[in-house]
């Protein structure tokens, strides 16, 4: 193992979409108590800054690896389909659409319940979208249609983003 | 200095070898060093026995100085400039920043970087005002002891920015402490609080101290000190209360009192009257100053009508940290308060009506954060073998770069769990350009102008192409002290360029060098003997360390790099048996410490991978 290895392999966790957010959490910490430069405080600056290395490589993945989002299109460029969300932005007609009349809605709402309805619509297609990318990378191994998901996802997730931050606003 | 030991976590390599080291809790009002002794953490008190030394510092003539409660005797009122208080809401902060100036009593010193303040002794930074006081608790710990302080923690407001910090561990530098980890203070508080009850959960810890505020949200689980966001307002606190109760008292009597003596009256009846109003319903406020007086009633509700909106402020920040947090009130499972302002009744109130459960108020709020960190102290020093306390912090401001038209291009965002790196790729923008200027800033507003600037570099030499064809990696690198280094690099080229963010509000390696010789020029025999006597017992624990280093992992070097190294140790075994000059000793250390780094870190390197393959095999 070393710091190139994937963010699965530090974890010691089986490379799919599907995982379990407890077990990944007690994973960091039992391998932030190996590395972390507290570990090796009275052993000089040299260990200081290969500890650093490693306990912030081992933040990284697990940054990427508790989010689905993330642990998603991380996946789909290790399998050779990166995402490349400014370069690549065809979606489909239909989905676009749909993405349009959320906006629209957002834009003209102005009383929490609005915001409440948006929100649920917005996290229902997020579901559905979580398990077909669970279907496509873990069972079809499908890895340029999970990327095209993994790029419906982060629309979804601006969405939701801008939905809290207007609930902000309204509520200010 | 590279010490080449490569021990399991947590154990010394002598175990008879007992590390004196402490915690430091450097305060806005008061200061306290605290360690762990017989097991347990308890705050040191000075010989007459209090364990709280004001954060005040007072200059007099014939280079004198008073710290801690001589100088708040007798500098309060009669010598108000040269009496500092508060310093640390001066640390890494420039005269722009502070609210108000106009309202203190000190003559400021406008500068670029970090202000000064004029005095007696001439112009002050905050950096070497701390200094004193914290010179003043590692002589209380060493007398404490008997024996010289191996190093210390220290805390820091966990809403610092990097300026902050870096001026905090620049004044432990010049106090001559080696610091083992700025912590925040929250985080020490739930240490100490946490270590005390055996919780798990999550909770909120609640600072209000004399200039600042902090709130973090954290999740404690089986020793791990996990948190989960932070936020806070570095420049409110008690002072402000104060500040608001004399602003009301001047309203309601029509006095002036505009002298700084007449301020340093005002400020310190103020502090009584406050304090007086935490057990009682109504106060008298009494100060008199020249020909003016002032005498007047003040009830619990007038103070509290004056200082809502400061109490409304603390609430609007905890609530942004739980949203920061994905956490609601319900979550939270108890609110630790911390800090001598919490001792407001309304502060209290608040804190109960908005999470829906009565504060913890079980430690001594002035106490817990320092003991917390005399916790996180014994374990840095390798003292406690069977400690498994691990501290999980995070960067309390987002970090980025300015770009085109003034914006801020986020690198790090806000409570990402340190020690964090983070990349991001920039271009070029015009043809043949061959240097790109890099702004570092923090904060959470979108305009650089809004932004805390940190640091300004260039990465030159960029081979000359067409606009937008260079890749540029910018790299954030967070220590687990919450400190910043940034490299630039292209990466066709390989030109690289980086930056410890220290120049614009730290001080440089050479000023502190300068400010160390000043303010120890007392240089006689017995001190030249110490150094003298320090200088071959540090040389002989770099040969014995290496020579142990050799012997376990020899075989990981070239035979060229064993020759190398066999030399720098054969100098060095020379130079300490037979030169009285404790800097050549030292110098001849530090070669071999630096002809060792590699050798260092990948023994360092081995060992990390042989403990996480061991994990895997375990959990497999």
């Amino acid at each position: 193992m070393n710091l190139q290895s994937t963010d699965f392999e530090l974890f010691g966790v089986p490379a799919r979409f599907a995982q379990d957010a407890a077990s990944l959490d007690a994973r960091w910490k039992e391998l932030q108590r190996q590395v972390h430069p507290d570990k090796f405080a009275t052993q000089g600056a040299a260990a200081q800054r290969v500890a650093m290395q490693w306990s912030a490589r081992i933040n990284e993945a697990y940054r990427r690896l508790k989010d689905p989002l993330k642990r998603a299109a991380y996946l789909c460029e290790l399998h050779g389909a990166p995402i490349d969300a400014e370069s690549n932005t065809a979606m489909p007609a239909e989905f676009l659409m749909q993405q349009m009349e959320l906006r629209e809605q957002l834009d003209e709402a102005d009383t929490a319940e609005d915001l409440l309805q948006i929100e649920q619509t917005s996290a229902s297609l997020l579901q559905e979208t979580l398990q077909r990318v669970e279907r496509l990378a873990d069972t079809e191994q499908d890895w340029g249609r999970a990327a095209q998901s993994v790029r419906g996802l982060m629309f979804l997730d601006k969405l939701s983003s801008d939905v809290a931050r207007k609930r902000e606003t309204l509520t200010a | 200095m590279a010490l080449l030991q490569i021990s399991e976590p947590g154990q010394t390599p002598d175990p008879h070898q007992r590390r004196i080291a402490v915690g430091i809790d450097l305060g806005t009002t008061h200061s306290l060093v605290a360690a762990v002794r017989h097991g347990a953490a308890e705050c040191l008190p000075d010989d007459e026995g209090r364990v709280l030394l004001p954060s005040v510092v007072r200059y007099l003539e014939g280079g004198r100085r008073q710290i801690g409660y001589a100088a708040l005797a007798a500098g309060q009122a009669q010598d108000a400039e040269n009496t500092i208080h508060s310093a640390k809401r001066f640390m890494g902060r420039a005269l722009a920043d502070i609210a108000q100036p106009e309202k203190q009593p000190y003559r400021f010193v406008d500068q670029p970087g970090m202000l000064a303040l004029d005095t007696v002794h001439g112009q002050k930074s905050p950096v070497e005002i701390s200094a004193e006081i914290l010179a003043t608790l590692r002589q209380r710990a060493e007398d404490t002891f008997d024996d010289d302080l191996y190093g210390a923690v220290i805390t820091v407001p966990a809403y610092f920015d990097d300026a902050q910090r870096q001026a905090t561990k620049d004044a432990a530098q010049l106090a001559g402490i080696h610091v083992l980890r700025l912590i925040n203070e929250p985080t020490a508080a739930a240490i100490a609080y946490g270590l005390d009850n055996a919780s798990e959960g999550v909770y909120a810890v609640f600072d209000l101290g004399g200039g600042t505020f902090d709130i973090s949200i954290l999740r404690l689980t089986q020793g791990v000190f996990e948190v989960i966001s932070t936020g806070g307002d570095s420049a409110l606190g008690g002072d402000d209360y104060d500040r608001a109760l004399i602003d009301w008292v001047l309203a309601q009597t029509g006095a002036s009192m505009a002298t700084p003596e007449a301020r340093a009256v005002l400020k310190a009846a103020a502090r009584n009257t406050k304090e007086a109003l935490s057990n009682s319903e109504a106060a008298f406020f009494q100060a008199a100053s020249g020909a003016e007086k002032i005498d007047i009633s003040v009830s619990r509700q007038d103070f509290e009508a004056a200082t809502s909106e400061l109490t409304a402020r603390c609430m609007s920040v905890v609530q942004r940290a739980l949203r920061d947090a994905n956490l609601s009130t319900q979550d939270v499972q108890g609110v630790v308060m911390v800090g001598g302002s919490t001792r407001m009744p309304q502060v209290q109130r608040a804190v109960a009506e908005l999470l829906g459960k009565p504060p913890l108020v079980n430690l001594n709020p002035d106490e817990v954060v320092a003991l917390g960190a005399a916790i996180q102290a014994n374990q840095l020093a390798g003292n406690d073998a069977a400690g498994d306390l691990l501290l999980l912090d995070v960067i309390p401001l987002s970090l980025g770069i300015e770009t085109m038209g003034g914006l801020v291009e986020r690198i790090v965002p806000r409570n990402q769990t340190i020690p964090v790196a983070m990349a991001q790729d920039f271009t070029t923008y015009k043809d043949g350009q061959t240097a790109l200027a890099l702004h570092v800033v923090q904060g959470e507003r979108d305009l650089v102008q809004d932004c805390r600037s940190l640091a300004r570099f260039e990465l030159r030499g960029i081979p000359p192409m067409a606009a937008g064809a260079a890749r540029i990696r910018v790299t954030f690198a967070v220590d687990a002290d919450g400190l910043l280094s940034v490299t630039a690099q292209e990466q066709s080229s390989g030109v690289e360029a980086k930056i410890d963010v220290k120049p614009s509000y730290g001080l440089s390696d050479e000023q502190i060098a300068t400010m160390l010789q000043e303010s120890f020029t007392t240089a006689d025999a017995d001190i030249k003997a110490r150094a003298l006597a320090e200088a071959r017992v540090d040389a002989d624990r770099m040969l014995l360390a290496t020579q142990s280093a050799l012997d376990a992992d020899g075989a990981l070097l070239s035979p060229a790099e064993r020759t190398s190294i066999d030399a720098l140790m054969l100098s060095l075994r020379g130079i300490a048996a037979n030169s009285r000059d404790a800097q050549a000793i030292e110098d001849a250390t530090e070669a071999l410490a630096q002809g060792t780094e590699s050798f260092a870190a990948a023994r360092m390197n081995q060992s990390i991978q042989q403990a996480l393959s061991g994990k895997r095999v375990d959990t497999l």
